[in-house]
């Protein structure tokens, strides 16, 4: 149903990457991203695969949880595979099909692409589901902290996205919970074209915006009952600070992309086409 | 039409962290026509377990038989189980969507295939059911306050003329009097139409006052399924499970310790009344000398005492004799339980 959506939640765990600096691992989120896009070579990819799946057994975040995560981006996945895969004319012809082609590059460029988004995907994941939203802003705002010097709300910019993040799971339970009350009204989801299904959406949605905003009004006085008035003069309850273990993580993610762009362009290893 | 369940079982996220194991192994049958009070503290897993009825949430294990029917069965018709079983979830009001009331309470009509003027038909006569006046019928429903949007949502199920009514709390955040006219009319529909009634309540006196049968659920469990009467009499029991009998239950467990020989089985404020009444009675042919003053208090505590419903059936005679004993402290008593009241 609609509450297997996982991607942005925290996932509740006991493991060393739940302790982490929040800072450690957005930076190396955004490091192991920009990673993917660093080699050519199957080689490089072998060390990306490795370093995830390590990744993944440290979060201690099941496995089957983080796949389910995947399943709203399919589509655009299976977009970006067809257009790669037919649309890249370089290369040795493998197949034709009536005025399509599937070439030697097409094919290599649609797996790398494919591989690349899942990993990006996972890796992103992985990051809030062993951060908490509240870790994630305080993480936000203190690495964008400098932006502050030219008058950019960086404060208010974290708490909106915190909220944002917040609210997804509220949303998603109140739009099940809408979606069942119109089903015991006799509201039909799934039969119908689109024009019909379209339509079938307003039941849920009007509902949907109203409670939306309702709660955000409700949010808001509720800050400002409790004197929220943003983050000018306001300190922290828990300052973050590095401790042993998130240097040794800093060294581990600088290892890592080091060991990714040297074997990934330098290390020839060839199977096949990849 | 009679919901039976066999052994169901319902875990929320299962195989995550957030894995909850919200129903336990429930077996329950909720013959026709019967009056069911389904009462448990938070997150007892009521709303889950009347979820199954109309085939909302599927079981993770075990059946459910509608009409003998398993409604798991692959190819089983769940529109014609969601027409036939009526659902009013907890806070309904927040599904109003439509430009105004009438056109929200047609839309459960108008999903079961039945013409415009049938639709409104009904609707009129939902919403006259729940007591919403005829001025907010075209008013948008954002512009109601919170009980009548409550009472127009209930209209939205009830156009739809459910053979079974499954009610979630539907008095939660009313005023006493906005309790007490929905509790009555989905009473007086009960009796009206033989429909089956299923009341999730968190209020003891409500569901003693309406319903035949209670289904006490504790930590996804059934804890007890039986008549009021039992059921309030395992009144520690609940104490233990977040729960509480109605006020006259304490009030009659009282006097029956101080030797009035009341029945403690009563579970309303007029049954008890007229308990207490028989009760004294029978303390004043047999002495005398009592003062006026018992049949005084007696008097401030009966409401409504027309309403000759169970009298008990075992009169505890042999407490007779202790009642002369403890004659003199039972104008105390009587004043006691108003203060209780
Ligand atoms: N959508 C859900 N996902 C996960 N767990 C849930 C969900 N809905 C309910 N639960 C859990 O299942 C249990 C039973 O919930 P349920 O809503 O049935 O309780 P309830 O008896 O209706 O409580 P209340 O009186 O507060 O309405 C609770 O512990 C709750 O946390
Ligand atoms: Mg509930």
């Amino acid at each position: 149903m609609i509450r297997d959506i996982t991607i942005g939640q925290y996932y509740p765990a006991k493991s060393i990457l739940h302790r982490l600096d929040p800072r450690v691992k957005l930076v190396s989120t955004l490091l192991y991203l920009v990673s993917l896009f660093l080699f050519r070579s199957i080689a490089g990819y072998l060390v990306a695969t490795l370093f995830l799946i390590g990744i993944i057994r440290l979060s201690r975040v099941p496995f089957g949880y983080i796949v389910k995560g995947l399943k709203p981006v399919i589509m655009l996945l299976m977009i970006t595979v067809v257009f790669n895969l037919f649309l890249k004319k370089e290369g040795e012809v493998l197949v034709h099909i009536w005025r399509l082609s599937i070439t030697t590059a097409g094919l290599r460029n649609a797996v790398y692409m494919a591989i690349r988004l899942i990993y990006l995907i996972i890796g992103s994941s992985l990051m809030t589901f062993t951060t908490t939203p509240n870790e994630l802003t305080d993480g936000i705002e203190a690495l964008l902290n400098p932006l502050n010097k030219i008058r950019v709300p960086v404060h208010e910019v974290a708490m909106m996205m915190s909220i944002a993040l917040r609210f997804i799971p509220i949303l998603l339970e109140e739009t099940d919970k809408i979606m069942k009350a119109q089903q015991a009204r006799g509201a039909d989801f799934e039969s119908g074209n689109i024009i019909q299904r379209a339509k079938a959406m307003i039941p849920i949605l009007v509902p949907l915006f109203v409670s939306a905003f309702r709660r955000a009004n409700d949010l808001a006085m509720a800050m400002e009952a409790r004197c929220y008035r943003g983050g000018e003069g306001r300190t922290k309850m828990k300052p973050l600070r590095y401790k042993g273990r998130d240097r040794a993580a800093y060294v581990m993610i600088a290892v890592y992309v080091a060991a990714v762009v040297a074997i990934g362009r330098y290390v020839p290893l060839k199977i096949w086409i990849f | 039409m009679s919901i039976r369940l066999e052994h169901l079982n319902y875990i929320y996220s299962p195989n995550t962290a957030y894995e909850k194991h919200a129903l336990k192994d429930i077996c329950l049958e909720i013959p026709a026509g019967e009056f069911v009070g389904v009462i448990g503290h938070t997150g007892s897993g009521k709303s889950t377990l009347i979820q199954h009825f109309n085939g909302l949430i599927k079981a993770t294990d075990g059946k459910l038989f509608y009409n003998g029917e398993n409604i798991y069965e692959p190819g089983y018709n769940m529109k014609n189980l969601r027409n036939e079983v009526g659902l009013v979830f907890q806070y309904p009001e927040h599904q109003l969507f439509e430009i105004d009331v009438m056109s929200d309470v047609c839309f459960g009509p108008k999903n079961q295939g039945l013409s415009p003027e049938e639709c409104e038909k009904r609707a009129l006569e939902a919403l006259r059911l729940v007591g919403l006046k005829e001025k907010y019928y075209k008013a948008s429903p954002f512009e109601l306050s919170g009980g009548q949007k409550r009472r127009a949502a209930i209209a939205g199920v009830l156009a739809m003329r459910p053979k079974v009514l499954v009610l979630d709390e539907p008095t939660a955040g009313l005023d006493p009097k906005g309790r007490d006219d929905i509790l009555d009319q989905v009473a007086y529909l009960h009796k009206q139409t033989g429909m089956t009634v299923i009341l999730v309540s968190h209020s003891m006196e409500d569901i003693a006052r309406y319903a035949d049968r209670i289904i006490v659920m504790n930590h996804g469990e059934v804890m007890y399924n039986d008549r009021p009467k039992n059921v309030f009499a395992h009144y520690r029991e609940l104490e233990k499970a977040g729960l509480a009998a109605p006020q006259v239950t304490y009030i009659m467990h009282d006097l029956k310790e101080r030797g009035i020989p009341v029945d403690i089985g009563v579970t309303t404020v007029s049954e008890a009344a007229d308990e207490i009444m028989r009760a004294l009675g029978t303390e004043i042919s047999e002495n005398e000398d009592m003062t006026g003053d018992g049949m005084l208090d007696a008097d401030a505590m009966g409401g409504d005492t027309s309403d000759a419903g169970a009298t008990g059936d075992g009169t505890p005679d042999a407490d007779a004799a202790a009642v002369g004993r403890a004659s003199g402290a039972d104008t105390a008593d009587s004043k006691n339980m108003e203060k209780k009241r």
